[in-house]
């Protein structure tokens, strides 16, 4: 499951969150197959933060809801948390998807009616928690994203920033591995967007959630560790941001380069090509040449750099930098 | 904890869509209101009928040419007085046996008229049956041994007949003979629909001369102790049968006639049974559609919820709940709407209901299937939506 140019010389690796290998995803409409996805590759790790970009029909959302166990590929192998999604009943997928995945949507998709511990609270509700607890933990899970005193608010008794909080923090009140963010930030304006955005990057770095995010903000793709581009179902770049092209002071505070080159931004041409090999000519992919040519040249950066820290570690020590350059911050 | 969110999802949704819930249920409540009320008039008319029967005097034994049947056509009776002779040696009390001889006839007083009953009996008839008399006096045996022209009428005869005067003493015309009233029934009222005081009572000699027959169309015995009655039937029987080799003897007691009786009602409060079950049958489509629209409301939550985690039974069980608390709640209301009426009905009109736990049971047990049958393949459906597809809807 894990492939060795990630982990093996390095022990310190985590095993992937989310494995992808020549995942592809056609569509039946009308007796015409329309192939919105046609071979992709990726590993997502534990603490990544992934931005996805590419044009409007690109497969960028059929990728996520493949991602997070919401659909099933036509092609390939995808392994979520661990277990192979083509070897999963349907109840199966839903309890896979309630333990290892967060969703955040466009359109928040919170219950009308119903409040916002309520609604942060209903993951919990298909994991068997108690009322109580559920309550305790939404609670805790609303403080966190700044909305502990909205707790019995309804969606229609709070601004849109409000509502996607609400639905950040019920992706997140079940401790998923991975976060998958669907233009989370797409149906609000700029201001409350970069809020929104700015506590997913905090939610993403302070608990380790990976954070995979779909955006159309080339700025907001900037500040990703790891940028995504998808083109007509295939992936076409998939780099690690390089070193030193920050421009953002906030966060080249916040991250050091160390932790953007420690994560494995990992794309796979083949299952069993050889990492360093012509990946791309190998037969019978036809979408590995140009993704097999982007996955090149985002590797080779990479493998340089990367004995120079343990994600984990340095996570870490990015939290705790900003704690302590934070007077009134908590440690 | 998944069930309770279900009950809890299930009660908010019957809630947020108060109006169509409550017509929802009013299918529900009709057919399960008209349920209960039709079993109970059913089961109230055969326990009124078996009171009357039995009413009509213990360890009685009716004697008829034929069998007594469902459906058996009437046979032409080869009986005459003679027989009743030989009857009443059998018997060896004349005190116990009635006969009588009926045929419909128009009874004519003072202008008025009136089409009866006119049955030709002995003067015991009032002590083998139970009857009492409101006015004046019964036939006597002289009565009947002089074919004395006199006639005691039984209510319903005397108020058309006599509406504003006093008819003892008045002289009534059947088929055209003129007869004098010397008493009037108490009355009895109705059974099965029939006015059991549409009758006149003359001698069996006077009638057979009215119709110029010797004809006895049957005979009733009341045999003096239960025990013995079946083994009195069959002696008597055995003598008609002797005097009378063509024609086959029936002798009923009371009990075949109650079990007779009770498969018409027990058939009769079936039909009715099932003409309402229908109707709830019918408010159960109507809880299957209103699911269906219920479901395709909620499609987005739907797939919100299967995107945190629910299954599809998770799902599945929250509608199947809904549909069966629209047709429980909608079943208990119709119950209590169901007795309410039987209790009017039977109060304030002549058609008698007795409520019945079992039919109360049977009510809300059939809602419960109602909401289940009917809730099952809304709620399969909700289970099976594909999340994403789900999602996108707006
Ligand atoms: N249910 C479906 N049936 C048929 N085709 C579909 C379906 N869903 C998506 N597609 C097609 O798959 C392709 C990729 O769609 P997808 O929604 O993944 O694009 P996207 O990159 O998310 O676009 P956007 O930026 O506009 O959200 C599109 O061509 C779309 O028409
Ligand atoms: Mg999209």
């Amino acid at each position: 499951m894990t492939e060795p140019a990630a982990s093996g010389p390095h022990g310190g690796e985590r095993a992937p969150a989310i494995e992808a290998v020549d995942v592809s995803r056609t569509y039946q409409l009308d007796g015409v197959s329309v192939a919105a996805l046609r071979g992709v590759s990726l590993t997502v790790r534990p603490g990544d933060y992934v931005a996805l970009v590419g044009p409007s029909g690109s497969g960028k959302s059929t990728l996520m809801h493949l991602l997070g166990g919401l659909d099933r590929p036509t092609g390939g192998r995808l392994v979520i948390g661990g277990r192979d999604v083509n070897a999963l009943a349907p109840p199966e997928m839903a309890t896979l998807r309630n333990e290892t995945i967060g969703f955040v949507f466009q359109a928040f998709h919170l219950l009308p009616r119903t409040s916002a511990v309520e609604n942060v609270a209903l993951p919990l509700v298909y994991r068997g928690v108690s009322a109580r607890q559920r309550r305790e933990r939404a609670a805790a899970m609303l403080g966190r994203v700044g909305l502990g005193h909205r707790l019995d608010h309804r969606p229609n008794q709070m601004s849109g920033g409000e509502q996607q909080r609400v639905a950040i923090a019920r992706a997140l009140v079940t401790e998923p591995t991975v976060l998958l963010a669907d233009e989370p930030t797409g149906n609000l304006d700029s201001v409350t967007g970069a809020a929104v955005l700015e506590l997913l990057e905090q939610l993403n770095e302070e608990s380790g959630v990976a954070l995979v995010m779909v955006t159309h903000d080339q700025e907001v793709a900037a500040r990703a560790h790891r940028r995504i581009t998808m083109r007509d179902g295939v992936v076409v770049a998939d780099s690690a941001r390089p070193p030193g092209a920050d421009t953002d002071p906030h966060s080249a505070h916040d991250r050091p380069p160390s932790v953007d080159h420690g994560r494995p931004a990992t794309l796979v041409p083949a299952p069993s090509a050889e990492p360093r090999s012509a990946s791309g000519s190998g037969p019978g992919h036809p979408s590995g040449g140009s993704g097999g040519a982007a996955g090149a040249t985002g590797r080779l950066p990479r493998e340089a750099e990367r004995p120079q820290a343990d994600p984990r570690e340095a996570r870490d020590a990015a939290v705790g930098e900003r704690a302590a350059e934070r007077p009134g911050g908590t440690t | 904890m998944r069930v309770a969110e279900a009950w809890r999802v299930a009660l908010d949704a019957l809630r947020a869509n108060r109006l169509r819930s409550a017509l929802t249920m009013l299918g529900v409540i009709i057919g399960v209101a008209s349920v209960v009320l039709l079993v109970a008039i059913g089961t109230g008319t055969k326990q009124k009928v078996e009171q009357q029967v039995e009413g009509l005097g213990s360890n009685l034994l009716l004697v008829v040419p034929g069998r007594i049947e469902v459906g058996n056509a009437p046979v032409v009776s080869p009986l005459t007085l003679k027989d009743v002779d030989a009857v009443n040696r059998v018997v060896g009390d004349p005190d116990r046996v009635a006969v009588t001889v009926a045929s419909g006839a128009t009874a004519r007083a003072g202008g008025r008229s009136d089409f009866t009953t006119v049955q030709g009996v002995l003067e015991t008839t009032p002590a083998v049956f139970t009857r009492s008399l409101a006015r004046g006096r019964y036939l006597t045996g002289a009565d009947v041994d002089t074919s004395r022209r006199v006639a005691v009428l039984g209510d319903s005869v005397a108020r058309a007949l006599f509406p504003d005067r006093d008819p003892l003493g008045q002289q009534v015309a059947l088929a055209g003979v003129r007869f004098r009233v010397i008493g009037v029934f108490a009355p009895l009222g109705q059974s099965l629909g029939v006015d059991r005081d549409d009758e006149v009572h003359v001698p069996v000699t006077a009638a057979q001369r009215l119709w110029g027959t010797q004809r006895i169309d049957g005979i009733a015995v009341k045999a003096p102790d239960r025990e013995r009655i079946d083994e009195l039937g069959e002696r008597i029987v055995a003598e008609l049968n002797r005097r009378h080799p063509d024609t086959e003897f029936s002798a009923v007691t009371q009990q075949q006639i109650l079990g007779v009786l009770g498969d018409i009602l027990g058939v009769l409060t079936g039909v009715l049974a099932a003409i309402a079950g229908i109707s709830l049958l019918v408010g159960g489509v109507g809880v299957s559609n209103i699911m269906l629209v219920s479901v395709r409301e909620r499609t987005r939550e739907i797939g919100l919820r299967k995107a945190v985690g629910a299954r599809p039974r998770d799902i599945g069980v929250q509608f199947l709940l809904e549909a069966v608390l629209l047709t429980t709640i909608g079943g208990v209301t119709g119950m209590a709407l169901g007795v309410g009426t039987a209790l009017l009905v039977d109060a304030l009109s002549p058609i008698p209901a007795a409520i019945t736990w079992w039919s109360l049971a049977l009510a809300f047990g059939v809602s419960a299937v109602v909401g289940i049958v009917f809730g099952v393949v809304p709620a399969q459906r909700a289970g099976r939506l594909d999340p994403v597809v789900a999602l996108r809807t707006e």
